[in-house]
């Protein structure tokens, strides 16, 4: 299947990353993993690249990791769109000190407007 | 989170407990804050255990009781503050307030049996009562936006909506005054 991952540095889109490189190692994915600008999260985009291709590495798959600008859900789901993939993976949500679960705005634009499955990594 | 909003006027004052008054069905019910007894921790346990996963909020209460005896220990740790709705020896709701940088995060349930009897009134009053006095400043909570009761209960209570644009609402309360709008007092 040809997934689009899509992380911006937040704990639980590196969790994301994780999980589906574990999974596309197993079931043959074509991976794409797209670095994206997340307004909340403090970490370099380039760090962030270098986790990426670190994470695709270790998993020795031969998976893109792409840096995208611009608006990030919008950018997701438009290259999701327009290069065919099938899913888009991202982190399923930041948790607050009391444990609820809150997803984020760049999920929450994915969800409502991609028109491939969407899958959130708990 | 520093970013959060939250009202400029200090909320009026909330009744500290222990407090009792008769619920809407005639229970006579109880609230006061949790003590940390053995007694206290297995009552909630079990009310949780049994509430209804339709209640649930944005995750929680967690399913499962291990599950929820994790979830218990993170939130009734010495630097939260807790209140129990007390019908008896049965737990009919609880509230809680964790502690997030400067602030406090609030979540409050009550149990499906004990609902629309007017014990969730009692018991946020109760919970920010208790707050008041313990010194807390700033309280924020998260609600799913469908959930008109209980953005109604926030509302009626004080809190202001700080953040509208994502799935949940985000509401602040402002309980006790700024340490730099106390004059002459020491900040903690």
């Amino acid at each position: 299947m040809k997934v689009l991952c899509g992380i911006g540095g937040s704990d639980d889109s590196f969790r994301a990353l994780d999980r589906t490189v574990e999974r596309a190692a197993v079931a043959n994915d074509d991976l794409t993993v797209a670095v994206v600008e997340n307004p909340d999260s403090s970490v370099d985009p380039d760090e962030i690249v270098d986790k990426a291709e670190s994470a695709v590495q270790e998993a020795g798959l031969d998976a893109e990791v792409r840096k995208v600008e611009g608006d990030p859900g919008s950018r997701l789901v438009e290259i999701a769109e327009t290069e065919g993939f099938e899913e888009i993976v991202l982190g399923g949500g930041h948790t607050s000190p009391m444990g609820k679960i809150t997803i984020g705005s760049i999920a929450e634009f994915v969800l409502l407007n991609a028109k491939t499955s969407v899958t959130l990594v708990r | 989170m520093s970013d959060r909003g939250y009202p400029e006027a200090v909320a009026d004052e909330f009744p500290v407990p222990p407090t009792e008054f008769a619920d809407r069905e005639g229970r006579t019910v109880e609230i006061r804050p949790y003590e940390g007894t053995d007694e206290g921790y297995e009552a909630l346990v079990e009310m949780y255990d049994a509430f209804d996963p339709a209640d649930r909020a944005q995750g929680i209460p967690p399913g499962g009781e291990k599950r929820i005896r994790e979830w218990l220990d993170a939130i009734l740790g010495d630097d939260c503050l807790n209140v129990i709705a007390w019908c008896g020896d049965d737990v009919a709701g609880h509230a809680t307030l964790v502690p997030d940088g400067d602030a406090y995060e609030l979540a409050i349930f009550v149990h499906q049996e004990y609902q629309r009897a007017g014990i969730g009134t009692h018991l946020i009053r109760g919970l920010l009562g208790h707050g008041q006095a313990e010194g807390v400043r700033k309280v924020w909570l998260t609600v799913e936006r469908w959930n008109r009761a209980a953005v109604s209960l926030y509302k009626k209570i004080g809190f202001e909506t700080s953040d509208a644009e994502s799935f949940e609402l985000e509401m602040g309360l402002r309980l006790n005054p700024d340490a730099d709008a106390d004059a002459g007092e020491s900040d903690e």
